[in-house]
């Protein structure tokens, strides 16, 4: 690790100033928050990132879970992700959410880790994780070493020919089928952006991973309020029974009107480069029976466009199972 | 090293002649299921590992790796890190001074020794260290070296398939058993099995890592390190230091297990211990978990064709294992994967031959049932193929294929109950429930497959030292120059000493790991126990010599002026032989009395080359391992849900720490299955997944239902207690059977560790 200079910001405005004075808010920023610390003090160990300053923003009022008054739910940004995971209101009304957490890390990690810390924890590409190798994520321009090296755990939707990186984390997945917003304090203010345009596809710039800019912070994650009768489910698959990253997952919100999917919400995890909205799946699904016909036909739809490295081809027949299953089990009570 | 090479290295000393005293019934701590004595300190934090130790001007040393696995280090900069603040000095080819080879007794892990020439030969290989002040500054400084390397060709490739020399050429195979004419009788056969499995590069992964804090003074090395042998870490660096054996002594009070990894020393020994005596600071080094995986050995890779000629009714003609596996550039490291072939089933033809093949990886050591674990994954995979073909219940066939004579030496088995392990196991596991046709079984929602497979694992036990003091307050110290690798030394040390004297385990104080005690054995190959445990019972029966022999002298004492020959101690009383126990006094009375602080005794016993009894016998353990697994065939999800696992280990000393053994090896065995491979990246020769998060071992969500049964038959060839020592022998069987159950419940039958999601989604099994 290289030595830093380390603060604590006592207001959000402070925060931005000292964040702002970074050249990027992506690979290579020279200014750090650290928020639980779980993804980026490990980094640093690691020489991924070298930031010449750390600033604490654990002592900002971020942390609270509070409604909001059309029936949804703000999730402060250093809201941990027990907390979220075992919240009231999130177990009854965005249950799925509450199971990604739930399938992510452990119980001391998830103690520590926060919301948005979570919404920015990085790949677990492990070219991306040492410094010996290419990778353009880290370093740009300098060439993908994933792309026909150990790549099983990597992307098959959304890859550009300069990264193939899943974004590896369970909660975001949940996030981007509840439809959440991201809100935001920068040095120009504030903003709201919904999470499917808050990630950004690798393209020629794998180096950034989000829409934010230098100073950017996040302040909270809106849900909105939850449709009368939703079904919601996370199913995540992976080698062992705990304590992984996902192989695939599958976060799907369903409203049935008479055995008829109503509407649908569909994300993928585990396969893509960035939390996996499908579409395509929701398009299928929407307006049909819920059977396992449809089910299958949303889950060729959702990964028709899969473009598999050389060690990752079974994803896509295992990433259509995990979208089948969790479809067939989020219906089957309905 | 094979077990029997294993068996040959650990007979330290002259053979001593077997003592053979009347066995007597052992009391009821023999057996009991005793808490480790060293468990409060474990779990209060208060055993010191090696890394533990801290001394006042301690230095910190972190090394820095190759990053390619071939070719010469072209230039090495440390301009850079030599100006970093509390950088103390980096250490690499062009300063370390002379590090030696060693030929004269004991075993090292690597023959070369760090920083020998500039020859890079696997990725990863330490280049430099740096010293620092602190860990942070030793790290900072590391990662500032600069080493520029001139790339040579190297080869990391899994398929084994090299074209290499004909049988018994300078290369080829080695013929490492034969008998009969297997070809011809393969060729004849009415059914045959003919496949090649393979077993991939496992990393060790104890959760402790490998670490070592020397300290140098006037001359004379202290070395904390976390060691599976003391005794051959102080002969073996010793000459690797090039001084004096009496100048080096090595200490491993506590061990975060090692699993064959810690049994020779690593490069990070010398280099600790130089950068002491050049600072003439205490230094401390601690291999990382990334280093873990490739500077401290890992099970090679193994490729085996099997094949199997038998008859409709289930004999088996022929048996023909040729395995390969491969080995560093370095060092000729055979993994015998032919331990268990020759003698598990009968048949009256049989050749395994065994070959290495080179590669730019790091040394290979022995890992947990070396050799026979791989070798029984590939055997009893083909034994349940052969059932299967065989339209037989795999259990009965190899009841029917069962045999007392060892064919390979032509002796009995001191013991061998394989059959009642089958048969104990078929029970406790309900296997007569069995449908064998495939996906056949349900348990709600879920299809189950049941497998089985048998273990052996060989029975030794090498010479050993011990000393006992019984003292005058009535309490005991034993002591021995043998380790305690978490399997529990310490207890089993303590019930032996009890069951001789009477006092009880809380009384005695065991010292183990040190290597200024008297010589005890190395924690490996399953030995320990059966190798210490004859030296403590001869030294405790020394020392109650001399409490006999002070019980006649004092005018006080009510034995005064007897033969001392007509007394006896029990249950920690001095009586007469004639008489009851309570009859007599209790031995410290004798001592105080004789103004004795302790009677003291040695114990020296041979191992198993000066019994000449046993010679005449084939000894090893053996068992038998029923495996459930739950398939999900929807998403592709497989999990082990039951096991039961049966052991004939001889006489089990500690009921408690025996199983734990056994169930630990199910979890290691559902990792090897499942779970577990070392990955080089063919690119670069990068042992790519070297962290916990990319190399998945099971977690205790992924830990079965466990069920484990000990035959408790004592050996009679074993010495006194009859116990074979156990730990291999839990996890040789689990593989083999996961990959069977694996079988029976998705048809897809797995021959190259470990079964994955991929192999499993060309399942054809549905629900
Ligand atoms: C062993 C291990 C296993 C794991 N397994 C899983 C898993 O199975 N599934 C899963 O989803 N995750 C897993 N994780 C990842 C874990 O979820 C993340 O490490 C965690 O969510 C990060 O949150 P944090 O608060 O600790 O972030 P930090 O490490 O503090 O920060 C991460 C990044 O976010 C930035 N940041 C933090 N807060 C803000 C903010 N408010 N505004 C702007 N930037 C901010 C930081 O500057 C930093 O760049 C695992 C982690 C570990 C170490
Ligand atoms: S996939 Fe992306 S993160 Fe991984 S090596 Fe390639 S560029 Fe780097």
């Amino acid at each position: 690790m290289d030595a830093f200079n380390f603060t604590r910001a006592t207001t959000l405005d402070q925060a931005v100033q000292s964040a702002a004075q970074s050249p990027t808010a992506h690979s290579g920023a020279t200014v750090r928050f650290v928020a639980g610390g779980t993804n980026l003090i490990d980094m640093m160990k690691i020489y991924v990132e070298r930031p010449s300053q750390l600033v604490d923003i654990n002592d900002l009022p971020l942390d609270k879970i509070t409604p909001t008054p059309n029936g949804g739910l703000v999730l402060g940004a250093l809201a941990r992700n027990s907390d979220v995971a075992n919240h009231p209101t999130v177990l009854r009304d965005y249950p799925v959410l509450s199971q990604a957490l739930l399938s992510g890390a452990s119980p001391q990690l998830r103690n520590m880790a926060t919301t948005g810390g979570n919404l920015l924890q990085r790949t677990r590409c492990v070219y991306f994780r040492d410094t010996a190798h290419a990778c353009n994520k880290r370093e740009p321009g300098t060439g993908c070493s994933a792309i026909g090296g150990h790549n099983r755990m990597l992307a098959i939707l959304g890859t550009s020919p300069d990264c193939i990186a899943t974004n590896p984390s369970d909660q975001n997945v949940a996030l981007t089928a509840l439809e959440a917003t991201i809100q935001i304090q920068g040095p120009k203010g504030q903003r709201s952006v919904p999470i499917h345009d808050f990630y950004l596809l690798p393209g020629t710039t794998p180096n950034r991973d989000t829409i934010l800019e230098p100073g950017d912070l996040i302040t909270s994650v809106t849900l909105p309020p939850p449709t009368p009768g939703s079904k919601s489910l996370y199913l995540k698959l992976r080698d062992r029974a705990a304590y992984e990253f996902a192989l695939a997952s599958a976060a799907v919100v369903l409203t049935l009107d008479h055995g008829k999917i109503h509407t649908a919400r569909v994300a993928l995890g585990g396969v893509g480069t960035k939390p996996w909205r499908s579409l395509e799946a929701e398009h299928i699904l929407q307006g049909r029976s819920a059977d396992p016909a449809t089910f299958r036909l949303a889950a060729e739809a959702a990964l028709k466009n899969a473009h598999p490295q050389s060690e990752n081809a079974f994803k896509v027949e295992l990433s259509k199972r995990c979208l089948v299953r969790a479809l067939t089990t989020a219906t089957r009570n309905a | 090293m094979d077990f029997s090479e294993f068996i040959d290295f650990i007979q330290t000393g002259a053979p001593v002649p077997p003592t053979n005293p009347a066995a007597p019934e052992p009391s009821s701590v023999i057996g009991a299921a005793l808490p480790r004595i060293d468990g409060p300190l474990k779990t209060t934090g208060s055993a010191r590992y090696a890394s533990d130790y801290n001394f006042p001007r301690m230095a910190y040393a972190v090394p820095v790796c190759a990053t390619i696995a071939s070719g010469k280090i072209s230039s090495l900069d440390t301009s850079a890190a030599d100006k970093m603040p509390g950088v103390l000095l980096v250490l690499h080819h062009g300063n370390i001074g002379p590090l030696f080879r060693n030929a004269s007794g004991g075993r090292n892990s690597e023959n070369r020794p760090p920083f020998e020439d500039e020859t890079i030969y696997y990725w990863g290989q330490y280049v430099a260290v740096a010293i620092a002040e602190t860990f942070q500054q030793a790290q900072a400084a590391a990662a500032a070296v600069r080493v520029q390397y001139t790339p040579d060709k190297f080869n990391v490739a899994t398929s084994l398939d090299d074209s290499i020399p004909a049988i018994g050429a300078p290369g080829g195979p080695r013929i490492a058993s034969h008998r009969g004419d297997p070809d011809a009788a393969f060729h004849a056969a009415p059914i045959q099995i003919d496949q090649t499995y393979a077993t991939p590069a496992e990393t060790h992964n104890p959760m402790e890592m490998h670490a070592t804090v020397a300290v140098w003074d006037n001359g004379k090395y202290t070395l904390y390190e976390t060691s599976q042998g003391v005794v051959n870490h102080q002969l073996v660096m010793a000459q690797v230091l090039g001084i004096p054996k009496e100048n080096v002594e090595i200490i491993s009070r506590f061990i975060g297990s090692g699993f064959g990894g810690k049994l020779f020393p690593w490069p990070h020994s010398a280099l600790a211990a130089v950068a002491a005596r050049q600072l003439n600071r205490p230094v401390k080094l601690t291999v990382s978990r990334k280093m873990m995986f490739s500077n401290v050995g890992h099970r090679p890779r193994t490729q085996q064709r099997i094949r199997l000629g038998a008859t409709p009714d289930g004999k088996l003609l022929s048996l023909q294992q040729d395995y390969r596996n491969h080995t560093s550039i370095t060092d000729d490291i055979r993994e015998n994967c032919g331990e268990a072939t020759p003698f598990l089933y009968s048949t009256a033809n049989l050749q395994v031959t065994s070959a290495l093949v080179r590669r730019n990886v790091g040394t290979p050591t022995p890992m947990r049932g070396p050799g026979a674990v791989p070798g029984l994954f590939a055997l009893e995979s083909a034994i349940d193929e052969l059932a299967i073909k065989l339209k037989k219940d795999p259990v009965q066939l190899r009841l029917d294929l069962d045999t007392l004579i060892d064919e390979e030496k032509n002796k009995p088995f001191s013991s061998r109950h394989l059959k009642e392990c089958l048969l104990v196991g078929s029970e406790k596991f309900g296997w007569a429930k069995r449908n064998p046709e495939i996906g056949s079984m349900r348990k709600g929602d879920l299809i189950l497959g049941w497998g089985v497979a048998v273990a052996s694992w060989g029975a030794g036990r090498g010479g050993s030292e011990a000393s006992v003091l019984l003292r005058a307050d009535g309490s005991a110290r034993v002591s021995s120059a043998s380790q305690d690798i978490g399997t529990g030394t310490y207890t089993v040390v303590a019930q032996i000493l009890s069951d001789k004297t009477g006092i009880p385990v809380n009384r005695i104080n065991v010292v183990l790991g040190d290597s200024s005690l008297v010589a005890g054995p190395m924690s490996g190959g399953s030995t320990a126990t059966a190798s210490i445990i004859p030296s403590v019972a001869a030294a405790a029966n020394a020392a109650i010599k001399v409490v006999l022999a002070s019980a006649v002298r004092p005018a006080a004492s009510p034995f005064f002026g007897q033969d001392p020959d007509t007394l006896t101690m029990t249950a920690g009383r001095v009586h007469r032989k004639d008489q009851t126990p309570d009859s007599g006094i209790p031995f410290q009375d004798i001592l105080r009395m004789a103004n004795l602080a302790s009677a003291n005794g040695d114990g020296k016993t041979g191992g198993h080359g000066s019994d000449t009894k046993a010679l005449d016998y084939s000894m090893h353990s053996f068992g038998a391992q029923f495996v459930e697994v739950e398939w999900d065939p929807g998403i592709a999800k497989l999990r082990v849900s039951r096991v039961v696992s049966v052991v004939d280990g001889g006489r089990i000393i500690n009921k408690r720490t025996a199983t734990n053994q056994m169930a630990g090896a199910v979890v290691m065995g559902i990792g090897m299955g499942l779970l577990e491979q070392t990955i080089y990246d063919p690119r670069n020769g990068h042992p790519i997944n070297d962290n916990f998060a990319d190399y998945v071992v099971p977690t205790a969500a992924d830990s079965p239902d466990i069920d484990v049964h000990f035959l408790d038959i004592p050996d009679p060839l074993m010495g006194e207690y009859g116990a074979r020592g156990i730990g291999e022998i839990g996890l040789a069987g689990i593989a083999p059977a996961i990959t069977a159950a694996v079988y029976h419940a998705t048809g897809v039958r797995v021959r190259e560790l470990p079964v994955r999601i991929e192999d499993l989604l060309t399942s054809k099994v549905q629900i």
